[in-house]
């Protein structure tokens, strides 16, 4: 589906000077140039500074230096990841113009592999949300139709792959959101094992369920991306120690042999033409040679209670922080807590507010073990049935998102409809499975499906050779 | 919606809402104040599902991936640039945070 | 000898337990890799999480485990396995708006701590905690009211502590001064913490209440700003006091946290109940549980110092002297006491060798520079006659001065030579005989007059007549 160059096949050029970094590099950033006021993708276009890091490229590989996998290629960075001494924000105004003083794990590991940073992209302030129209610096564009959402939170790093301003992107998701932005501008997106991506210079939402992920045109280049990012790193402790599986052997393996799992309990609530994309990549993937076998999940459909008591009540205390004593934005007051107050409350978007009192009523003495408590229970509950589910069988599939990409407003009146969203994509983030969205068949006015495929905890290798038998189904481009 | 939730539902009012708000440090108007009260109200209704499940034996997963024992040698390790940390505070003097008089926090 | 028997006033007992809070000595914070380090320029030993910087993650300190883990031993302590929480409220040098603390599950538990007299107090618990920065407050003379601002140092933020919460089962000042001396020697001798109150790495609060004893326990209030073992008697001396006041007055107690105003001798509302935060605990998604396991707390058992008491016990018995003597408790405290059993081991009496040592070693460290054979052989000459107390003095001050040396040789050099019996009688004889006003005042039982013929006696033979002696040849000649 995506006529734009792969990550692979830019660090190939690149590394042998067949291209140089610099043309590939202006290449994407004319692209921006032409479409970014339209799309509003970034909240910062780092134009001189890729170039600049092109050039070294460049340099160092006529100097006969390895640079490493991603040699050149360009790579947006969603703008809740550190980056020294780059404006950082969250696309909210209480971290505007702040400076980090660090440089995400990863951010620093894409930079030893030779990648470019092209840009900071928007999301929902603080990542919270499933349209990024909850930026306080003003909405993504989906590409595809600029009329409606990229998804969200992390639209703007979807956008900007979908769009051909980066080659590779990296989101986070807490609930769903590289998924299903992913599925709504079709691209590839993936939310690897919790604890496999370094969340440390990730601007935390919510701590149990954060991972930062690729955002890619194919399959491929999301395994050689999480390839890069992957991997123990002792400055977070909830980092896995084991060293991460190679994706590269999976994703010609096809899927013969494999059991994959149809969902019989899922909720309702996709719309048709995503419950018949998933219908028919259960028969691709059974033409491939796949056991299509039914399971089981009773409680699934706990996922968005669990969801929305878990995360605002981390969220409630991760964002606590913000309060203008040693960075981001202040509201003078004559006292402390004043400006404590008038800070934060001026500071945080209406959603950020919501979801911080959600939380902090969650936490609060008398009603923990109604609420917090009982949902870290469910949470234990979804492990179970899912443990359960892939005794029989290795992988399952359903929708990413239930819908195509949404106009504009249409869901910003009832937050419910909005974090229905996340229906399918929540339970990953709750268990720390790994899930992907590939994009698979069109619904109204041609816009992208995404299918969603899970595996257990480690599992990528299986989930990468289902998604990549679906990308070879669909038409996908290898490039 | 079982009983104990309805009366947790009907607690939700505006009082609630201002205390929680008090708690978080954020400033509302009346008519955020308002809309966080329905709002709240709402959510807590929806949060019926799992009230009505018995989880009595099921022990509560605080991490997805549960590891133990995860530590760090006593050795020092590379600190920040105090100019760089100091320069993104928003009132600094002498080589320190500014805050205003800290009485007013009830403390 | 301890007064610590009872406190009543006005037929009502006190109930005290003290909260302890103890910096531990290790090389870097309690979370991250910032140096542990007092007295260093401000905001200099910082990292991300010491700030509480968006994206930061704390690590746990092995080290800081390790002397956790001998604290709770040398308090007789079970260890367990164990999780940390969040303890969520604002302040200025909370730079996360939370502390990482232990809640539900703290490290150790059910210990005990016993004092004089075979009182034992009972240990709750002592867990682990980080650290807060430190505010300095800008005009309003230092203190917070009628301050215009207060400025944060950063550098003590993230510190290792250890809170020792003890049962309330103290019951007079004198008892809590033991307490805390106790618990302060036990903290140096395991090589936990300097423990010193007056520079903050040991700070006690005070719970006190009062009742009648048998009945209930009334309520209680916290007593912070503590500064000194002596502040903390007279502190809670006063509360109780202040509370069989409003008691007898038929007023309420107000359960509240009091700041003890070491100027005025009084304790004054801080804050009450009713602004008490709610914290909101939670199990930190952050850090996963500490398990020490049998090996390793086996281990730290096993390496643990002789303790304080122990050493009181094993000095009173090689000295034959009380064990709650006061120089048993100054040489322990001095850490002198494995020399002083050295020197004993050698020879000459262990009770001269302590009295020696208490007055006379006061600036040796815990290894003297005094050789343990020299001090033995010293003692062995006094014990056997040979010097004088006063020659004894001397010498002893010689050995310290030159950090040893061969007490017989040195006797000789300053001419101490043991005088015989007749050389006394002659002496005496010529003292009789210049002053018979004295001697027949003293014979006459004047027992003052005897001080001007054993001063006639020393004079003559140059301070080298053992005044004992002379005091017996008077005594017998009188008849």
């Amino acid at each position: 589906m995506s006529t734009f160059q792969s990550a692979r096949s830019i660090a190939a050029s690149v590394s042998t000077g067949e291209s140089s970094a610099v043309d590939i590099v202006s290449e994407h950033l004319a692209r921006i140039e032409e479409r970014e006021e339209e799309v509003h993708a970034f909240n910062l276009v780092l134009h001189d500074e890729a170039l600049q890091s092109a050039e070294r490229v460049d340099e160092r590989i006529a100097a006969g230096e390895h640079v490493g996998p991603l040699a050149g290629v360009p790579i947006a960075l969603k703008d809740n990841l550190c980056t020294r001494g780059i404006p950082t924000t969250c696309s909210s105004n209480i971290l505007d113009g702040w400076r980090p003083p660090y440089d995400a794990t990863v951010v620093a590991r894409l930079a030893d592999a030779g990648a470019v940073f092209v840009g900071k992209t928007n999301l929902d302030e603080f990542a919270m949300g499933s349209s990024t129209e909850n930026s306080a610096f003003g909405p993504t564009r989906n590409p595809l139709d600029t009329s409606r959402v990229p998804g969200g939170s992390s639209g703007g790093s979807a956008a900007a792959v979908a769009a051909g301003f980066s080659a590779m992107s990296l989101g986070s998701d807490t609930g769903g959101s590289i998924r299903q932005p992913a599925a709504l501008c079709g691209v590839v997106g993936v939310k690897p094992t919790y604890g496999a991506v370094s969340r440390l210079g990730l601007i935390a939402f919510a701590s149990s369920l954060d991972q930062i992920g690729p955002f890619t045109h194919d399959v491929a280049d999301a395994a050689l991306l999480l390839e890069c990012m992957a991997g123990h790193d002792p400055g977070d402790s909830t980092s896995i120690p084991q060293s991460f599986p190679s994706l590269s052997e999976s994703l010609d393996r096809g899927v013969a042999g494999l059991r994959i799992g149809r969902i019989v309990d899922l909720p309702s609530g996709a719309d048709a033409d995503v419950v018949a994309s998933v219908d028919r990549a259960f028969e691709v993937l059974a033409d491939a040679g796949a056991e299509i076998i039914d399971v089981t999940i009773p409680a699934f459909t706990y996922g968005l209670t669990a969801y929305y008591l878990i995360a605002p009540a981390e969220a409630s205390s991760n964002l606590a922080r913000y309060d203008g004593v040693r960075f981001g934005s202040r509201v003078e007051a004559a006292d402390t807590n004043s400006m404590y107050m008038a800070t934060r409350g001026e500071g945080f978007g209406p959603e950020v507010k919501r979801r911080i009192m959600l939380g902090t009523y969650a936490l609060s003495a008398g009603y923990y073990d109604a609420y917090y408590g009982k949902a870290l229970k469910v949470r234990r509950l979804m492990a179970q049935d899912f443990a359960t589910a892939y005794e029989s069988v290795d992988a399952l599939v359903t929708p990413a998102s239930p819908s195509v990409a949404f106009p504009f407003g249409s869901k910003t009146s009832d937050p419910l409809a909005m974090y229905l969203c996340d229906t399918y994509t929540i339970p990953s983030n709750l268990i720390g499975h790994p899930a992907m969205s590939v994009p698979f068949g069109a619904g109204e006015n041609d816009l992208p499906i995404g299918v969603q495929v899970l595996a257990p905890a480690m599992g990528e290798p299986t989930m990468f050779a289902v998604a990549a038998e679906l990308e070879r189904s669909a038409g996908g481009n290898h490039v | 919606m079982t009983d104990s939730l309805k009366r947790v539902s009907e607690q939700i009012d505006r009082g609630a809402v201002e205390r929680v708000a008090k708690l978080a440090r954020l400033e509302l108007s009346d008519a955020e104040l308002d809309e966080a009260t329905t709002r709240l109200a709402g959510m807590m209704a929806h949060f019926a599902d799992i009230d009505a499940l018995d989880l009595d034996d099921v022990e509560p997963m605080t991490q997805p991936y549960e590891l133990v024992n995860v530590l760090r040698d006593d050795v020092p390790l590379e600190t920040l640039d105090h100019d760089e940390v100091l320069a993104a505070a928003p009132d600094a003097s002498d080589g320190r945070f500014g805050v205003p008089p800290i009485l007013g926090l009830d403390l | 000898m301890s007064d610590s028997a009872t406190w009543t006033h006005e037929g009502f007992e006190m109930v005290v337990g003290l909260e302890v809070h103890v910096e531990l000595a290790t090389e870097t914070k309690l979370f991250s890799g910032s140096p542990n380090r007092f007295g260093d320029d401000p905001n200099t030993n910082i990292d991300p999480v010491s700030l509480g910087l968006p994206g930061a993650l704390p690590v746990l300190n092995r080290q800081a485990v390790e002397l956790a883990m001998r604290i709770g031993l040398a308090l007789n302590c079970t260890v367990q396995s164990c999780t940390f929480a969040r303890k969520n409220y604002f302040y200025p040098d909370m730079p996360k708006a939370y502390q990482i603390s232990q809640y539900d599950r703290p490290l150790n538990i059910d210990g005990h701590l016993e004092i004089a007299d075979g009182i034992v107090i009972g240990v709750e618990r002592a867990h682990l905690e980080e650290d807060t920065g430190k505010s300095t407050h800008i005009g309003g003379s230092g203190r917070i009211h009628g301050s215009e601002g207060s400025l944060i140092d950063f550098n003590r933020a993230g510190v290792p502590l250890v809170e020792i919460v003890s049962r309330p089962d103290i019951r007079t000042p004198e008892q809590a001064r033991q307490y805390v001396n106790e618990l302060r020697a036990i903290l140096v001798e395991i090589g936990a913490s300097d423990a010193r109150m007056e520079e903050g790495s040991m700070r006690v609060d005070a719970n006190v209440s009062v009742r009648r004893p048998g009945e209930e326990f009334g309520t209680r209030c916290e007593i912070k700003n503590v500064n000194s073992v002596r502040s903390l008697g007279r502190a809670i001396d006063y509360e109780a006091r202040r509370q069989v006041a409003l008691i007898s007055d038929s007023e309420v107690i107000q359960q509240e946290t009091r700041h003890w105003d070491e100027g005025d001798g009084r304790t004054h509302t801080l804050r009450t109940k009713e602004d008490a935060d709610d914290y909101r605990y939670f199990p930190d998604p952050d850090l996963v549980p500490l398990d020490p396991g049998d090996e390793w707390i086996n281990t730290v058992r096993s390496q643990l110092p002789m303790l304080p008491a122990a050493r009181r016990v094993r000095l009173a018995e090689v000295t034959g002297q009380a064990v709650d003597s006061e120089a048993i408790a100054t040489v322990v405290e001095r850490r002198q006491d494995d020399y002083v059993v050295a020197v004993a081991e050698i020879g000459g009496g262990a009770e001269r060798v302590l009295v020696h040592v208490k007055e006379a070693f006061s600036e040796q460290g815990s290894e003297p520079s005094v050789p343990a054979a020299d001090l033995a052989a010293l003692v062995a000459m006094e014990v056997g006659g040979e010097l004088t107390s006063t020659q004894t003095k001397t010498l002893l001050g010689d050995l310290v001065e030159q950090g040893g040396g061969d007490p017989k040789a040195m006797a000789a050099a300053r001419g101490f030579e043991a005088m015989d019996t007749s050389e006394l009688d002659g002496f005496v004889d010529d003292a009789i005989a210049a002053d018979p006003d004295a001697w027949s005042k003293f014979c006459a039982g004047d027992g003052k007059a005897m001080g001007a013929l054993v001063g006639h006696v020393m004079k003559a033979s140059r301070g080298q007549a053992d005044g004992k002696a002379v005091t017996a040849i008077l005594n017998s000649r009188k008849g």
